[in-house]
């Protein structure tokens, strides 16, 4: 099963993985609390109305369009920048069990858990689903 | 209303959802919808982007707790997490295709069953001690932390629970829920997991489903940052506090309000989907 003489136990990756999940959490709200203080501040007053889909604009839409928005210190970019981060801690997560599992030499679970990160960055970064 | 003013609003309404759902174990996602759709006249597609993200944040919060003490299973973990995130990519895609009020009625299914399932008594089934084949080829079996000591248990029907957990993906993406009933389903009832490690193994996975959804409505402008902000720092903040509190709180009277919401929603979302395709 797993190798006590390797540095790398089951234990000892859950350690890593709880800390890793906390961390990341943590960056992602504090992110998103700077942009919505900042979307308050200049936007607060304006009216909101949520009970017609318009789709968001482009910017707000891709990974690239958020980072580059998000530098040029616009409010819901900052936002939308903090639960790309949110989005990318599960995938973290995923990154480091695969690393975990190349140093055990697991390789099923090498396999298994890339196939699971190709998913998973295939939805963040194309967001096209299967189709 | 202004930004401010319904942000505010909506904050305070989803720090409740997150709090109720950390205590009674139910998990905030499935009523944060029906929160948004119905106190807040928020879209259907809007108020699923914002919930869907608010529950990476929960359940990645839960999950480093669970991970640390040693009940999940990380490889039963990530081998379903194949078929969830292969689920939620199906579910991203059919998304924009399937109309909302036939959401609307699964949704309202799906809150019908949760509400089945909550009512029923919480009994241990007998832990498994013998290897199964696919459980040995994957290496799934493992050991977890009782009063007694760690205990062995061995893992059933891995083609069962991989393929209902494909289903919850979709339904994951989809709805934006976390469908913790259902991967707990798999896991408990068809895998022969411990209830706990079924539990924490769920919570494990939740986020990563959750996070290949939202990749996908992400892209399709399901996520509008002046909505999903106050609902994922309330719902936080909530499921925060709610684990603080455990341990004093009086579960059974918030479970009771909580099955009630359930039951309120239910009805609502089952109405206005079956009105609507009539």
């Amino acid at each position: 099963m797993n190798q006590p003489e390797s540095r790398w136990s089951d234990h000892a990756v859950e350690q890593v993985i709880g800390r890793l999940l906390q961390v990341g959490v943590l960056l992602a709200a504090t992110v998103v609390l700077l942009g919505a203080a900042l979307l308050l501040a200049r936007h607060g007053a304006e009216a909101a109305d949520y009970s017609v889909f318009r789709s968001e604009p482009n910017e707000l839409r891709s990974v690239t369009g958020i980072v580059r928005s998000a530098f040029a210190m616009s409010a819901p970019a900052i936002v939308q920048l903090g639960l790309v981060l949110l989005i990318a801690t599960p995938i973290a997560r995923v990154g480091f069990t695969l690393v975990a599992f190349i140093l055990q030499r697991d390789r099923t679970y090498v396999w298994i858990t890339t196939l699971v990160m190709v998913l998973l960055l295939f939805g963040l970064v194309f967001g096209r689903g299967a189709a | 209303m202004t930004i401010l003013t319904i942000a505010t609003f909506i904050g305070l309404g989803s720090f409740a959802a997150g709090l109720l759902g950390s205590l009674t174990g139910l998990g905030g996602g499935i009523i944060v919808v029906p929160m948004l759709m119905y106190v807040f006249r928020v879209d259907f597609r809007y108020a699923v982007g914002a919930s869907l993200v608010s529950i990476i944040a929960t359940s990645s919060g839960a999950a480093a707790a669970y991970v640390r003490e040693g009940y999940t299973n990380v490889r039963v973990g990530i081998l379903l997490e194949v078929a969830t995130t292969a689920g939620a990519l199906v579910g991203g895609a059919l998304t924009g295709i399937i109309d909302p009020s036939i959401l609307k009625i699964l949704f309202g299914l799906l809150l019908v069953f949760t509400i089945y399932r909550s009512l029923q008594p919480r009994a241990e089934h007998e832990i498994l001690s013998t290897p199964d084949k696919w459980a040995a080829r994957f290496r799934l079996d493992s050991t977890y932390p009782t009063p007694e000591g760690r205990q062995h248990y061995s893992v059933r029907n891995v083609p069962g629970g991989f393929v209902l957990m494909f289903f919850a993906g979709i339904l994951s993406a989809l709805l934006g829920i976390g469908s913790g009933i259902i991967k707990v389903l798999a896991m408990d009832q068809l895998m022969r997991l411990p209830f706990k490690v079924s539990t924490t193994t769920s919570n494990f996975m939740i986020g990563v489903t959750a996070a290949a959804g939202a990749g996908v409505l992400l892209h399709l402008g399901y996520i509008d940052p002046t909505l999903a902000f106050p609902v994922m720092l309330g719902v936080l903040a909530g499921a925060l506090l709610g684990a603080r509190l455990l341990t004093r709180a009086n579960v059974k009277w918030l479970r009771q309000l909580f099955t009630l919401i359930l039951v309120v929603s239910a009805a609502r979302m089952l109405y206005d989907g079956i009105r609507a395709v009539l």
